[in-house]
C-alpha cells in the first residue's frame, strides 16, 4: 500500500527585497526533502532567490462560509485607501 | 610546460563527456517512473545538468578533432549518437542499471562526491576550456552531492526495509568505484601537463567523505572488492549496449533526422 507523503506549501522570493509569495505545494517526507522538491519543481526557470516550505497542516485558514462576516465590512470603507492625498510634485519614489 | 598531444586531449574530453552523458541518460529513465512526481522532476533535473556537461565536453572534443584532422570534427550529436559501445569511454559505474531507488541513490552518491572533488581540481586545469566547463558544472554538482547525501541518510536512517535496500545498493556498486581513481598512460601525460587532475590523490578524501556519511546514516562501509575496470578502453559491462540502442535509435533509423 502506498502512503502519500505529507503536503508542504511553497513560498518563493523572486528577488531580494521582495516578500516570499505562495507558489504552490509539494509532497515530501521531511522538511529537507520538501525544500529540495520545491527547488526542483518551482525554481527551474530562475523564479527565485529564496524558498520557504511550510507543512500544509500548519496553515490555519479562514472559513469560506465566514467570508461575508470577515471581508464584507471593508467594502464600503474606501477612505482606507490612501488615494485622498495630494502628492507634492517634488516627492519622488511614490 | 609539456606540450599536450591533441589526440590525448580528444580522448580525455570524450571520457569526461561520455561519463556525464551516460549517467544523464540513466537518470532520464526515471522520468515517469520515480516513486513520486516530485522525484521524477528531481531526476530529470539532475539528468539535464549532466547532459549539459556532456554537450560541452563533446563539442570541445569535436573541435579538437577538427584541429587534428585539419578539417571539421564531429559535432556533439555525431559523437553521442553515432559511436558504438567500443568507442564509448565512460566509467562503468555510470552505466549500471537504475535498480531500485536505493541503487540509483548509491550510484549518484559515489559518483557525485567523486565528481565534485575531481572538478574542483579540473577547474584549475591548464586547459582553459576544460577548466571553464568544470567551473560551470560545480554549482550543479554541489546540489547533486547534497541531494544524494540526504537520500543516503534518509534511507539508511529510515525503516528496516529502506536500510536494507540502501546497504545492498552500496555494496552492489562498490566494485565499480576503484575505476574512478585509476589512470592510464594517456591520463598520466595529461596530469604531467597540468591538464588533468590526479584522481588517485583524491581517493582518501573521497573515502573519508563516503564513510562519514555512511556512519551518520548507520550504514556499513562496503568491504573492499576486486575492482572492475575497463571503461577507459571501451570494455563495458553488458548494460551500455542497451542504453545506446535506446539513445541512438532515432539517429540510426532516420540518419540526420532533426526535430
Amino acid at each position: 500500500m502506498k502512503q502519500e507523503w505529507p503536503l508542504w506549501e511553497v513560498f518563493i522570493r523572486s528577488k531580494n527585497g521582495l516578500a516570499h509569495r505562495h507558489a504552490g505545494s509539494v509532497h515530501a517526507a521531511d522538511a529537507q526533502m520538501a525544500l529540495e522538491n520545491a527547488r526542483d519543481l518551482y525554481t527551474r526557470r530562475q523564479e527565485g532567490v529564496s524558498l520557504w516550505v511550510v507543512p500544509s497542516a500548519q496553515i490555519v485558514a479562514s472559513d469560506p462560509s465566514e467570508a461575508e462576516a470577515l471581508f464584507e465590512p471593508a467594502k464600503d470603507k474606501i477612505y482606507r485607501h490612501p488615494t485622498f492625498y495630494d502628492i507634492p510634485s517634488n516627492v519622488k519614489y511614490i | 610546460m609539456t606540450t599536450v598531444d591533441k589526440n590525448d586531449l580528444f580522448e580525455y574530453a570524450l571520457r569526461l563527456g561520455d561519463t556525464s552523458l551516460v549517467l544523464g541518460h540513466r537518470l532520464s529513465e526515471w522520468c515517469g517512473h520515480a516513486p513520486e512526481m516530485e522525484l521524477d522532476m528531481a531526476m530529470s533535473n539532475l539528468g539535464l545538468d549532466l547532459i549539459g556537461q556532456a554537450r560541452l565536453f563533446l563539442t570541445y572534443a569535436g573541435e579538437i578533432e577538427g584541429q587534428i584532422t585539419g578539417g571539421q570534427g564531429r559535432d556533439e550529436d555525431q559523437l553521442a549518437y553515432l559511436r558504438d559501445v567500443l568507442d564509448y569511454r565512460n566509467f562503468l559505474l555510470v552505466e549500471q542499471p537504475n535498480g531500485d531507488w536505493a541503487v540509483t541513490i548509491a550510484r549518484q552518491f559515489y559518483f557525485s562526491v567523486f565528481q565534485q572533488l575531481y572538478f574542483q581540481q579540473l577547474a584549475t586545469s591548464s586547459d582553459e576550456q576544460l577548466a571553464a566547463i568544470a567551473r560551470k558544472a560545480l554549482p550543479e554538482i554541489e546540489y547533486h552531492v547534497r541531494f544524494a547525501t540526504e537520500w543516503v541518510l534518509r534511507l539508511g536512517d529510515g525503516t528496516e526495509e529502506s536500510k536494507r535496500r540502501m546497504q545492498e545498493g552500496l555494496v552492489s556498486l562498490s566494485r565499480f568505484t576503484a575505476e574512478l581513481f585509476e589512470s592510464d598512460d594517456l591520463e598520466n601525460r595529461l596530469i604531467a601537463a597540468g591538464v588533468a587532475p590526479d584522481a588517485a590523490l583524491l581517493r582518501p578524501i573521497w573515502q573519508e567523505r563516503i564513510e562519514d556519511t555512511l556512519r551518520e546514516a548507520g550504514l556499513e562501509t562496503p568491504p573492499p572488492h576486486r575492482p572492475v575496470l575497463g571503461g577507459r578502453k571501451g570494455h563495458h559491462t553488458e548494460h551500455l549496449g542497451y542504453i545506446l540502442t535506446e539513445m541512438q535509435y532515432l539517429q540510426r533509423a532516420y540518419p540526420g533526422a532533426k526535430w
